[in-house]
């Protein structure tokens, strides 16, 4: 199907597309990469009357190291972070997600702030920004500028904090210091870049005899958000990977998930397979994280 | 709405200035305003690649983005692969060469994947020729001998041949 007509307008700079989003609300979309809107406007799912083009704007392409985290505009391409070799020191899961994102030829449009919007349930952007617990930088014309965190931005399938008179402009990822930090990202969908039937992500930080000082995982497709299980992960600190059963973490975690069926995959196999990925994504960032002595690129 | 706006791109090295609505998708445009037909509309909505063209020497999917969001912008299609007119890249005539279409659907998306791979990385293993067209469906091959074209074509001998053949079309 062919999108419904409407009316384009290429922003020349934030104030316009915020004021532009302001004035005509839910029947104007901000369009990026477009990789979810236009084939949501060709199946008509989306039907805005307005569409603002926000690609060309340098307000949204920002790449900031800091101290403590990395800012990056929600309109940087998620191909371009893909080769970025500081990001993936100081942000390594970012990296290993993104190779699971689609696939080139998408990731060459697709944008870092967009796949957040969307917040598919199994893409592996916003399972990330929650293992994280990003900074979610939000702009709109009137109330200026607001900042949410992960944790409290993604809210169903589809759905997010976020209002019809705000853009995304930044997301900023937590860096964390010190050596022994491992990562990985496991997924399984039909064909490798389409959604996952289930994602699982785990970043690691031991101390030097391997015991786990601090650690974050989550699980894609298999609830109406990505999840991240915050006090399982308490229970594993201070802790050798090697004196827990990941089997048994894994299952508590997968017992608070509510999956649903469909053709590809029924419920109780998406369960299986989330608690399966869970123990392997632990395993691998534990052995990154004992491997090396920080995370530099191999 | 339903205003036409001004719209200028090249493509395959050729500058075209057209009024377009802006629901025109890239693959709509380039297909039935520039009659360039070689790159096929499969599932619209982004999951078959066989509307793959480069954009800015990138590829991309073009049922995914609107005509007018290239205004300015470099297109390459599988009309623009071979740099000699009236005759085949060396990886088209691989694709010949080993057997790497049978309804041929898929084919231009499959070249364009492939062309942009050979261009960051002309020797691919199988398996990054593999990860290169993930994103482009073929019900016909089951892949390996696609795989096998872009492999053959990465080799010296057909670059030779290639070589001697564009210097023979010169003379």
């Amino acid at each position: 199907m062919k999108a419904a007509p409407f009316d384009y307008v290429l922003a020349q700079d934030m104030d316009e597309a915020l004021s532009l989003i302001d004035q005509h609300g839910p029947e104007a979309k901000l369009i990026a990469g477009g990789q979810s809107l236009v084939p949501m406007m060709a199946m008509r799912l989306a039907r805005p009357q307005w569409l603002v083009d926000i690609n060309r704007l340098s307000e949204l392409k920002q790449l900031d190291m800091h101290a403590k985290h990395v800012l990056i505009g929600a309109g940087v391409r998620q191909r371009d972070l893909e080769f970025n070799t500081q990001l993936y020191q100081h942000v390594p899961l970012l990296k290993h997600a993104l190779s699971w994102v689609g696939h080139i030829q998408t990731r060459n449009r697709g944008t870092l702030g967009g796949s957040l919007v969307y917040a598919d349930p199994s893409a592996e952007l916003p399972l990330s920004a929650l293992i994280l617990n990003a900074k979610i930088h939000l702009q709109s014309k009137n109330a200026g500028a607001r900042e949410v965190l992960a944790e409290d931005f993604f809210l169903g399938p589809m759905f997010t904090a976020i209002a019809d008179n705000e853009c995304l402009s930044a997301i900023e990822w937590p860096i964390w210091s010190g050596p022994h930090i491992g990562v990985a990202f496991e997924e399984t969908a039909i064909r490798k870049g389409d959604f996952a039937m289930a994602s699982a992500a785990c970043q690691i930080q031991l101390d030097r005899s391997g015991v786990i000082k601090r650690v974050s995982f989550g699980l894609g497709g298999v609830d109406g958000t990505p999840r991240v299980f915050p006090h399982l992960a308490t229970q594993m600190m201070g802790q050798k990977i090697s004196d827990l059963s990941m089997q048994d973490i894994a299952q508590a975690a997968i017992q608070e998930c509510d999956p649903s069926s469909d053709m590809h995959a029924s419920s109780a196999y998406r369960k299986h397979l989330a608690q399966t990925l869970l123990c392997r994504a632990t395993h691998q960032a534990a052995q990154m994280a004992q491997g090396h002595a920080s995370t530099s690129p191999h | 709405m339903n205003n036409t706006l001004p719209l200028a791109m090249t493509v395959n090295g050729v500058h075209y200035e057209r009024e377009v609505e802006p629901r025109t998708t890239l693959v709509d445009f380039l297909r039935d305003s520039l009659a360039l037909t070689g790159t096929h509309v499969g599932c619209e909505h982004g999951v078959c690649g066989a509307c793959s063209v480069l954009l800015n020497d990138e590829p991309v999917r073009s049922c995914c983005m609107f005509a007018i969001q290239a205004d300015g912008m470099n297109i390459t299609t599988v009309e623009g692969l071979s740099t000699q007119r009236g005759q085949m890249s060396t990886l088209q005539d691989a694709f010949c060469e080993k057997h790497a279409l049978q309804c041929g659907y898929c084919t231009p998306g499959m070249l364009v994947s492939c062309h942009a791979l050979l261009k960051d990385n002309p020797k691919p293993s199988p398996e990054e020729v593999r990860e290169a067209i993930s994103g482009n469906l073929c019900r016909c091959t089951g892949y390996q001998q696609i795989v096998d074209a872009v492999i053959y074509a990465s080799t010296a001998h057909t670059a030779e041949s290639d070589a001697k053949k564009a210097s023979h079309h010169v003379n």
